[in-house]
Formats: structure tokens, C-alpha cells, sequence
């Protein structure tokens, strides 16, 4: 859904540990950003040591807590690197509540269903959280490190299938593997939601079209103004009149999966 | 103090304005900034329809800058009209627009059908975009093409003419000049530098168009002598931009001959850019006992 406004601020880190692996939880002060926030949507954030690069991170919004958000990233470039050195009290400038985020069940619809790839497990924790019915998320990576969160989807009553692709967690295998078996069983009338890479968000997306089912997917595009303004982090999606590019910051970042164009002619 | 410049018919409260490409069309800042308080919005380039623009990736960071190859996606002059136009004509300062063509004729087109909607503060010509096959800089690097460009968008408008050059020129004093002669009321300058990244594990280009335009901080030192070259060759006012995040940046602009400024890459990265240098050269002329922004204009001692 569209959230309502967006503000930018410049906000104290509050708490920052790291996870397993590579990956850290940062949490912030921004208590006019938390109430706006939906399931789905991103901070972009300015990392203000960060001198050596100009752009702000896009990420996707954690939890919330009160007056607090969090942040769920890996340390893979120059940017989380620095950002990954930062100490509670230090203060980030942050654009939030950015993008379209997942449409909540309302009460009544079926259990949901969500996917996720690694830290996209961070996109989909809001909506668990919000979701009056209780579902199942199956959660997939490369390895036991990079499976995220569980204890808190636990906590929120969620059952949680886990893969990894070299067995050291759960079932040995991708994540689209527990989920076809339990899409076996009953699939009519259920909506998937995923958050990961974009292999993954286009098996996802494939399994749901051959079942006749509805999905939301959480697009990972490379990002720059992270408003809609600079045309970067476009994806081709279908149009009345064939397809045009859309912006993953204003029309994404989560996108019908019905929509998404995933080979376009040259 | 007087932050009031004058380009061509047109006034502006401040001298600061948002360069065409990194402002979308005003309304998606104005959730961030109020845009009543800039010099002028300058809207991204339109030409007569809509335009897909290139596939990505399409922008990447290089130290201290950025290299965009966008390709001038839009909605064309009708769906510019319909969606962004509303919105635009309720701003207490100025909209300029930014246009293009891949023919002489286009380019007149497009400046009549903004002539004919009324309201506008101005148009500025796009004849120096690196990142497409026709039109854009093939018009900005030939001195006899631009003025073509620039005469036929006179004929077509009685809006004040701003025509944005390229840098990508051995000499930029003619291409000043050429566009001067042919009836533009004012020059920006400059549009990106063409440039390249790689990624050197896959050995591939990091943009599907392969090449780009550079913006960002590390081009300010070439746009300043730009600037600097085309205010000793022409009459007419020049808007500065390349690199600005800060209000000393933008008064170096200005003092090289500069009559306005436009801030460009720095919306991307931190919105309030642009309100930040109003107020901080209202500051340091204050600082410096100047009661007029256009004293400093051009007061280089050198």
C-alpha cells in the first residue's frame, strides 16, 4: 500500500549488533517516521561518515518499536562497510517511509504465504507482524549464516520452513522446493509474498502464474535519489499498450508479480 | 538584500535553481522541500512523444561523481501536460522547461506547444544529452546545427530561450556565441561529461549503454572554466552548474561570471542541497558587506 507522508531526518543510532555472518541489526530514533511506516517500504539512508561515495543506501524497513526502526543489511560494499563500523550515538540522515510496500491480509483471507532469500526475510517481517492470520514463511539462502530471523517470526506465532542450499540448516535445497510441496497440497485461493534475490522473486513469480495465484514480489534494483526522481532502479512492467519502465522507488518496490516483465526485447 | 537575477524577461527571487534531470518534475521533492522558496524548478527533458529511455543499470557511482545513462525516459509533451502540469502551474516561482528533439523541426514543435500552454517561465534546450542515439549533443557539438536549433526555437517562442551546452567541445566560446547570434536570451552551462565505468572481474561496462554522462562534486573545477571561457564570449546570462552541494561552490560559479546556478546530482543524495546554498550565500554576502548578488557576478580577480 501507499504510505502516507515521508520525512527526512537526522536520526541517532540507538542500538547496532551484529547478526550472524556478514549481517548487522541497526536500530534508530525517529519517532515522526515509525507511525508511517508500512509493510514493505525502505529508508533511504545517508550514511554521514561516508565520505568517499555520495549516495544515500536504500533499505528495507525491519521492525518497529515505539519511537524506534530498524534495519536488517549485509556488509557488502563501501557504503554498509562504513556504515557497519557506526556506534550507537552516532546519527545517520535518513528519507522514510520510501516505496509501495505489500498489501496486508485483511481477516478472513487465506494464510498467507511468504518467501524470502536471506536478509529479504527484514521486508517481510512488518507484514507477518500485521497480518491477522497466521502463516507459513519459508525462508531460504546459501548457507546456516544466512538464515535471518527466525525466532522473531517464531515469536510472532509464524511457522517457518527453513533451506539451505548446502544443507548446514534445515531442508537441504532452494527455498521454492518446500514451497511448491505445501502449494501441492492446497493452492487455490492463496497469495504468496516474497522478498530475495531476483532468481529467486522470478521462480516465485513463475510458480505462482502457473498456479493461477496472486503475489507480491519486493524488487532489489540498484537505487540513486530513491524518490523517483533519477529513472535508475526501473523495471520493465506490463502496460495496456505492451510495457514501460516503472520506478522501484514510487510504483515498487513490491510490484504484482503479474506485472513484472522479466525478458524484454532488445 | 537583493538575490533577485534577471534571465532574459524572466525574474528570479534567487539566483539557485535545480538542474533538468535530477528533479523529476517538482512534485515528487515537494513531499521534502518547499519549492516555492528556489530561483526556479527546471523540469527533466521532453520531447514531442513519450520516450522509453535506455535499460539498465542505468546510473553508477564513480569517486566523488556519477555517471547516468537514463536515456531522457518521459511522458512526452501531452503526458507532461496531463500528469505534471497541474501541479506545476499552482508554484508561486517559475517552471522551466527542459527540451529536445531528434530533428530542427521537433525541437520548434515542442517550443510552440509550451509557447501555446501559457504560464511557462521558460524553455531551455537541450542540445548536449550524451546518452542518445539522435538529437541531444550531435546538436550541441556543431556550431551551424545548434544555431539551426536555436533560431527555429526563436521563431517558435517568445519565451526566454536558455540553450544548455555541452562541454564536450575543444573551444565552448563559439558554440556560446552561435547560440547567442541565433536568438538564445541565456546559456546553462554544463551538461554531463561523457565517461565510462567497468567492472573489471566481468570486464564489463557498469552501464547497459556502456558510456555515460559524469556529473557530481569532481566536475565542478571543468564547469567553472567553462563558465569562466563563455562569460568573456557572450552578453548574455549564464546559469552554472556542475558539482554544486554547497553554498561556496555556487558562489564560485558566480564569480566567474555566472548570473545564476543550478543545483544538480546533489538532489539525489541530500534534497535541502538547494534551500542550503540559498541560505548560505545570502550569508556570505552579508559577511562580505554585498547588498547585491549580481556585484558578485563576474567580480574574478584575475
Amino acid at each position: 500500500m501507499l504510505g502516507g507522508g515521508v520525512l527526512e531526518r537526522t536520526v541517532p543510532i540507538l542500538t547496532h549488533e551484529r547478526d550472524t555472518g556478514g549481517y548487522f541489526r541497526l536500530a534508530v530514533r525517529a519517532p515522526d517516521i515509525t507511525p508511517l511506516v508500512q509493510p514493505g517500504q525502505f529508508a533511504h539512508v545517508r550514511i554521514l561518515p561516508l565520505k568517499s561515495a555520495l549516495l544515500r543506501r536504500p533499505f528495507s524497513i525491519f521492525q518497529v518499536a515505539g519511537e524506534t526502526f530498524s534495519i536488517l543489511y549485509k556488509a557488502v560494499g563501501q557504503g554498509t562497510e562504513v556504515l557497519s563500523r557506526m556506534r550507537p550515538g552516532e546519527e545517520l540522515n535518513v528519507i522514510a517511509p520510501l516505496g509501495r510496500g505489500f498489501t496486508v491480509p485483511r481477516a478472513g483471507d487465506s494464510r498467507p504465504l511468504l518467501v524470502a532469500g536471506g536478509y529479504g526475510m527484514a521486508a517481510l517481517y512488518l507484514l507477518a507482524q500485521r497480518a491477522p492470520e497466521k502463516g507459513i514463511v519459508f525462508v531460504g539462502g546459501r548457507r546456516r549464516q544466512d538464515i535471518l530471523c527466525v525466532d522473531e517470526f517464531r515469536a510472532l506465532g509464524w511457522e517457518v520452513r527453513i533451506t539451505t542450499e548446502d544443507g548446514s540448516l534445515g531442508e537441504p535445497g532452494l527455498v521454492t522446493q518446500p514451497l511448491v510441496e505445501e502449494l501441492r497440497r492446497e493452492s487455490a485461493g492463496r497469495k504468496l509474498f516474497a522478498c530475495g534475490p531476483t532468481g529467486m522473486l522470478r521462480a516465485v513469480g513463475r510458480i505462482a502464474e502457473e498456479r493461477g495465484m496472486a503475489a507480491e514480489l519486493s524488487m532489489d534494483e540498484h537505487m540513486c535519489c530513491g524518490v523517483g526522481v533519477c529513472l535508475t532502479c526501473v523495471i520493465p512492467v506490463k502496460t495496456s499498450a505492451g510495457w514501460e519502465y516503472q520506478r522501484t522507488c514510487m510504483e515498487g518496490p513490491v510490484f504484482d508479480a503479474r506485472q513484472v516483465v522479466w525478458e524484454t526485447d532488445p | 538584500m537583493n538575490l533577485a537575477v534577471q534571465i532574459g524577461k524572466l525574474t528570479l527571487q534567487n539566483p539557485v535553481m535545480v538542474a533538468s534531470g535530477t528533479f523529476g518534475y517538482g512534485v515528487e521533492y515537494a513531499r521534502l522541500i518547499d519549492l516555492n522558496r528556489l530561483g526556479a524548478v527546471v523540469v527533466k527533458g521532453i520531447r514531442l512523444g513519450p520516450v522509453r529511455g535506455n535499460p539498465p543499470p542505468r546510473t553508477v557511482e564513480v569517486t566523488s561523481g556519477l555517471i547516468n545513462a537514463i536515456g531522457l525516459q518521459g511522458p512526452g509533451v501531452d503526458g507532461f501536460i496531463e500528469k505534471y502540469w497541474p501541479f506545476l502551474q499552482g508554484l508561486k516561482v517559475p517552471t522551466i522547461i527542459n527540451i529536445w528533439g531528434t530533428t530542427v523541426d521537433e525541437y520548434a514543435e515542442v517550443a510552440r506547444r509550451f509557447d501555446a500552454l501559457g504560464g511557462v517561465g521558460a524553455l531551455e534546450l537541450n542540445v548536449s544529452c550524451p546518452n542518445i542515439k539522435e538529437g541531444g549533443s550531435q546538436f550541441g557539438t556543431d556550431c551551424k546545427l545548434l544555431a539551426e536549433v536555436v533560431a527555429a526555437c526563436r521563431r517558435a517562442t517568445t519565451l526566454p530561450l536558455i540553450t544548455k551546452l555541452s562541454p564536450n567541445v575543444v573551444n565552448i566560446a563559439p558554440y556560446a556565441r552561435a547560440a547567442e547570434e541565433a536568438g538564445s536570451d541565456a546559456l546553462a552551462i554544463m551538461n554531463s561529461y561523457p565517461a565510462l565505468a567497468i567492472d573489471l572481474e566481468t570486464r564489463r561496462p557498469k552501464l547497459a549503454n556502456v558510456t555515460g554522462g559524469l556529473t557530481g562534486p569532481c566536475i565542478k573545477p571543468i564547469a567553472l572554466k567553462l563558465v569562466w571561457d563563455a562569460a568573456k564570449a557572450v552578453r548574455i546570462p549564464i546559469i552554472g552548474m556542475g558539482g554544486i552541494q554547497s553554498a561556496a561552490d555556487a558562489l564560485e560559479f558566480l564569480v566567474v561570471g555566472a548570473t545564476a546556478v543550478a543545483v544538480g546530482t546533489a538532489n539525489f543524495y541530500e534534497p535541502q542541497t538547494a534551500l542550503e546554498v540559498i541560505a548560505g550565500m545570502r550569508e556570505f554576502l552579508q559577511r562580505k558587506g554585498i547588498e547585491d548578488v549580481r556585484e558578485w557576478t563576474g567580480s574574478l580577480r584575475a
